[in-house]
C-alpha cells in the first residue's frame, strides 16, 4: 500500500512537471521584452518587499497601457527570494533564459548582488541596483555589468553626514561630535562603513559601529550603549522590522529621534506608521524620490491601472515610498532599453548585452523625466562608460508623526570622496578576480 | 524475477565484502555514475545544473558528513552550518593568501579545518548526550557566525564582509562553465561517497555504531568512546568542511556568512532525518528531496493554478510552498520514520521476492 502510494505521487508530480515544461515553451512570442523580477512577498522582510514589488508591476503595466517601449509590450515575472542568497541565485539561473532572455536583473538585496554580479559577465545580463548594491560597482571600467543608478550607500552616507553637518552649523563643528552607526549585520549594512570612517578621519568625529543581527529586533544592548555613549546622532543602517523597533528602542530609551538619520530603506511608511508620533523628527536620506503621492506619473497609474482594475496591490499604497523605489526601478530598466533601441532598432526586442548599452548611455534629461511624469520627483540622470551610477543626489525628508516632509535641499555626494574611494575599491575588486579596465574601444561597443 | 540473487555465489572473502552483495545493484551502481558522468553533460540544461544537480550535489555530500555523526554515531549536531562555514572560509583564505595554491588542497584544507573546529567542539560529546549535545553544537553555530561577521581577518578585510572568488582551475582545466562545475562537484562527491561508506562498514564505523546504540556497553566491550566520538565529529566536519568550500567556490561563488547560517543546519539536519539516518544512500535521497522539493513545488504550483484558471501570486506560491514541504515532512515521518533509504530498501527486499512472496 505504502509502495503504491509513493507510486501513485510520484507519478502525479511527473504529470505535473512535464505539463510545466510543455505551457512554458508554448508562451514564448515575439515582441515582449522580458523583465525578470526578484522580489519577496515573504519573510522577515516582507512588509517592505512587497511594496517595491507591486511598484515595479505597476509600471510595467503602465508602460504596456501607454503603448510599450516603442510598440515592445513588456513582460514581468516574479519570483520569490525571501531575501535569501542561494534562492535569488537559483532564481536567477530559472527566470535569465525565459521569454527570450532576461532584459536585466534588479536583485533587491545586496548578497544576492554580489553573488550575480560573478555571474552577469558570463551571461552577459545587466544588473540594476538602484539605489543600493556594491558602491563601487559605479566604476563602469571593471564592473561593465553593473548599474547602481541614481545613487549608492556611499552617496547616501555620505549625504547624511553633510546634513549633519549643516544641523551643527558646518562641516568644521563636527569635531568631536560623536556619531552612531546602527547597521543590520550583514553586506548591506557594512556597506557605508568605510565613507563614514573617511569622512570621520577628515572632520574629527568619532565614530561608533553598533551591529544589529538579522532580522534586527534584538537591539536593547545596543541602546544600552548608546545610553551610556549618548551620541550627538545616530545613523540608522536598518532594514524592515529593525527600523520600527530602534525608534521605539529609541523612545524608550529617551533619545531625542530628530538625531535619528535613516538610509532610504529606513524610510518608509511601513518603518514609522506603527511608532506614529513617537517617530516624529525621525529624518531619513531619500535617493532622489520620496513618497510622491501628487506626482504625475502616480495620478497616470491610479487612473490607467488601478481605474481599470488591474492594479497590484493595495490602492492607497501608490505613491509611497517604497512603491516609488519600485516604480523608479521599473522606469530605470525601461528607459535603458529604449535607449538601446535608438541604436539597436527602433520598436525591436533588445537583448541583455544590448541592453546593457543602453543602461550606459542612459540620459534621462529633465525633459525627458517630466514627460514621463517624473515631475518634481527625480533630477536628471546621465551614465557613461565610466561612471554607472549617473547621479549623486539626494533629499532629506522628515516623519511629521503622519507623513514625511522634505526638510532639506537637493544634496550631492562629494565626488571628492567618493570618486577616489570608488576607484581604490574596484581596483581592489579588479586584483583579485585579475581583470583589466575596460579600454576605450570597449567602452564604445 | 531479475532482480535476485540465485546463482550468485562467493568464493573468496573479498567476493563476500563487497559493497553490492547482489550483480544487479553493482551494474546498476556502475551505469547510475557512468550515466552521471558521460550521460547527464548531454541531456540537461544550464538552469538544470545550476540551480537544481549542483547543490544536490554538494549538499549531498554534506549529508554524507552530518550522517556519520548524527546517523552512524548518534551525536545529534545542529553546528553542520558553522563547519560548512569554516570549510569555506578556510578554504578561501588559504586559497587567496598562498601564491599558486591549487584549487583542490584548498577545499581539502578547508575540510582540515573544519575537522580542527569540529574537534573541539566535539569535546562536550564525551560529557553530553542527545538534545544537550544539540544545544553544544549549537554554540558552534552561533560562535562561527559571529567570528565570520566580526574578524575582518577571515574576509580579507572586505568592508561589506561578502568575499568571492573566481577564476576557478584545476591542473590547467578551467572550472567555468556549470558542465564543468557539475562535474567537478560530482568527482568529488563519488570519491567521498565511496570513502564513506567503507569508513562506515570498516572497524571504526561498527564502533560508532556501538557508541550510537548504547554506549555504555560498547565501553564495556572495549570500544574507547573518547576516541570513536571524536573521530566522527573529525570525519564529518571534514566532509562537511570539503562541501561548505565546494558551495562557497563552486555555486555561490561570493558569499556572506548568511549563507551558512542556522538554517543551513536545520536543512542538513532535516535531509538526514527524512533521508535515512544511518545510511549514505539516505543522504542522497534527503539532500535530493529537501533540494528539488521546494524548487518543483515553486514551479508546478502557478501551473497548477494556471490550468485551474486560478491567478497565483508569488507570495502565495512561497506560502503553500513552505505548507506543503512542512506537511509531507510530518507525513513522511508517521509513515517512515526510518526515511526515505528506508522505504528504498524495502523496495528492494520486495523485489527480490517478487513476484512470488512467501
Amino acid at each position: 500500500m505504502k509502495m503504491r502510494n509513493l507510486a501513485l505521487s510520484v507519478a502525479v508530480a511527473t504529470a505535473g512537471l512535464s505539463s510545466a515544461l510543455v505551457s512554458t515553451t508554448a508562451f514564448a512570442q515575439a515582441k515582449e521584452q522580458f523583465f525578470p523580477s526578484l522580489v519577496y512577498r515573504t519573510g522577515a522582510y516582507a512588509p517592505n518587499g512587497v511594496p517595491f514589488a507591486n511598484g515595479m508591476a505597476d509600471y510595467m503595466k503602465l508602460v504596456n497601457a501607454r503603448g510599450g517601449i516603442n510598440g515592445v509590450m513588456t513582460l514581468l515575472e516574479e519570483c520569490e527570494t525571501g531575501y535569501a542568497t542561494d534562492r535569488g541565485v537559483e532564481c536567477y539561473e530559472r527566470l535569465k533564459g525565459k521569454n527570450g532572455g532576461a532584459t536585466v536583473f534588479q536583485p533587491l538585496s545586496t548578497g544576492i548582488t554580489f553573488a550575480l554580479t560573478e555571474k552577469a559577465p558570463i551571461d552577459k545580463i545587466p544588473l540594476i541596483t538602484a539605489g543600493y548594491g556594491r558602491s563601487e560597482s559605479a566604476d563602469g571600467g571593471i564592473f561593465k555589468w553593473n548599474f547602481p543608478l541614481a545613487g549608492t550607500y556611499w552617496v547616501a552616507a555620505d549625504t547624511i553626514v553633510q546634513d549633519i553637518g549643516k544641523q551643527v552649523g558646518g562641516m568644521d563643528k563636527l569635531k568631536g561630535k560623536k556619531i552612531a552607526l546602527v547597521y543590520h549585520d550583514s553586506p548591506f549594512g557594512k556597506e557605508p562603513i568605510p565613507l563614514l570612517q573617511e569622512r570621520a578621519a577628515m572632520h574629527g568625529f568619532t565614530l561608533s559601529l553598533l551591529p544589529v543581527t538579522h532580522p534586527g529586533v534584538e537591539q536593547k544592548a545596543t541602546w544600552l550603549q548608546i545610553r551610556r555613549d549618548r551620541p550627538d546622532y545616530v545613523i540608522n543602517w536598518g532594514w524592515g522590522v529593525m527600523n520600527s523597533t530602534l525608534l521605539k528602542e529609541a523612545q524608550a530609551t529617551g533619545y531625542p529621534r530628530e538625531n535619528i538619520y535613516g538610509v532610504w530603506w529606513a524610510g518608509a511608511e511601513p518603518d514609522v506608521k506603527d511608532v506614529g508620533m513617537g517617530a516624529k523628527g525621525y529624518k531619513s536620506v531619500m535617493m532622489q524620490h520620496g513618497a510622491e503621492l501628487n506626482s504625475d506619473v502616480v495620478k497616470e497609474v491610479l487612473s490607467k491601472v488601478h481605474g481599470k482594475g488591474q492594479g497590484t496591490g493595495p490602492k492607497e499604497e501608490v505613491g509611497q515610498v517604497l512603491y516609488m523605489r519600485g516604480l523608479t526601478a521599473a522606469m530605470f530598466a525601461v528607459e535603458g532599453v529604449r535607449a538601446a533601441q535608438e541604436r539597436f532598432g527602433k520598436g525591436k526586442v533588445v537583448t541583455g548585452e544590448q541592453a546593457r548599452w543602453g543602461y550606459e548611455n542612459l540620459n534621462l534629461t529633465q525633459a525627458k523625466l517630466d514627460a514621463l511624469g517624473f515631475k518634481g520627483v527625480m533630477r536628471p540622470i546621465s551614465t557613461s562608460c565610466k561612471d554607472h551610477m549617473g547621479a549623486s543626489w539626494a533629499r532629506i525628508h522628515t516623519w511629521d508623526g503622519s507623513k514625511f516632509v522634505w526638510s532639506s535641499d537637493w544634496l550631492q555626494g562629494d565626488e571628492q570622496i567618493i570618486n577616489p574611494m570608488v576607484k581604490a575599491a574596484a581596483d581592489k575588486y579588479a586584483a583579485e578576480k585579475k581583470l583589466t579596465r575596460r579600454t576605450p574601444a570597449d567602452c564604445q561597443s | 524475477m531479475f532482480y535476485r540473487e540465485n546463482g550468485q555465489f562467493k568464493t573468496s572473502y573479498r567476493a563476500d565484502q563487497q559493497i553490492f552483495a547482489i550483480a544487479q545493484d553493482r551494474w546498476a551502481i556502475l551505469a547510475l555514475i557512468a550515466f552521471a558522468f558521460i550521460g547527464v553533460p548531454f541531456l540537461v540544461d544550464e538552469y538544470m545544473y545550476r540551480a537544481i544537480l549542483i547543490p544536490f550535489l554538494i549538499l549531498a555530500l554534506a549529508a554524507i558528513g552530518v550522517n556519520i555523526l548524527v546517523g552512524y554515531c548518534g551525536q545529534i549536531s545542529l553546528g553542520s552550518g558553522a563547519f560548512m562555514a569554516v570549510g569555506a572560509y578556510a578554504a578561501y583564505n588559504t586559497y587567496i593568501r598562498i601564491d599558486g595554491m591549487p584549487l583542490i588542497v584548498a577545499l581539502l584544507s578547508g575540510g582540515f579545518f573544519a575537522t580542527l573546529v569540529g574537534m573541539f567542539f566535539g569535546i562536550p560529546s564525551l560529557r553530553v548526550k542527545g538534545l544537550y549535545l544539540a544545544v553544544a553544537t549549537l554554540a558552534a553555530q552561533f560562535f562561527c557566525d559571529w567570528a565570520f561577521l566580526r574578524v575582518g581577518w577571515f574576509t580579507n578585510n572586505t568592508s561589506s564582509g561578502s568575499v568571492s572568488v573566481s577564476n576557478l582551475q584545476v591542473l590547467g582545466w578551467t572550472i567555468n562553465t556549470p558542465v564543468e562545475k557539475y562535474l567537478f562537484c560530482l568527482g568529488f562527491l563519488v570519491v567521498f561517497a565511496l570513502l564513506a561508506k567503507n569508513l562506515v562498514r570498516s572497524a571504526i564505523g561498527r564502533e560508532w555504531m556501538a557508541i550510537r546504540d548504547m554506549d555504555v556497553a560498547a565501553a564495556v566491550i572495549g570500544i574507547r568512546p573518547m576516541y570513536a566520538k571524536l573521530s566522527a565529529f573529525a570525519v564529518s566536519s571534514f566532509i562537511i568542511g570539503v562541501a561548505g568550500g565546494l558551495w562557497g567556490f563552486v555555486h555561490l561563488g561570493s558569499w556572506e556568512p548568511a549563507a551558512f547560517s542556522i538554517d543551513r543546519s536545520f536543512q542538513l539536519l532535516f535531509m538526514v532525518i527524512i533521508g535515512g539516518m544511518g545510511s549514505i544512500m539516505g543522504s542522497f535521497f534527503g539532500a535530493a528531496f529537501i533540494v528539488v522539493l521546494p524548487i518543483f513545488l515553486n514551479q508546478v504550483l502557478p501551473v497548477i493554478g494556471h490550468m485551474l484558471g486560478m491567478e497565483i501570486s508569488t507570495a502565495f506560491v512561497s506560502h503553500a510552498e513552505f505548507m506543503i514541504f512542512g506537511a509531507l515532512i510530518v507525513w513522511f515521518l508517521i509513515v517512515e520514520p526510518h526515511g526515505l533509504a528506508k522505504l528504498w530498501s524495502i523496495g528492494k527486499q520486495k523485489l527480490r521476492l517478487w513476484p512470488f512472496p512467501h
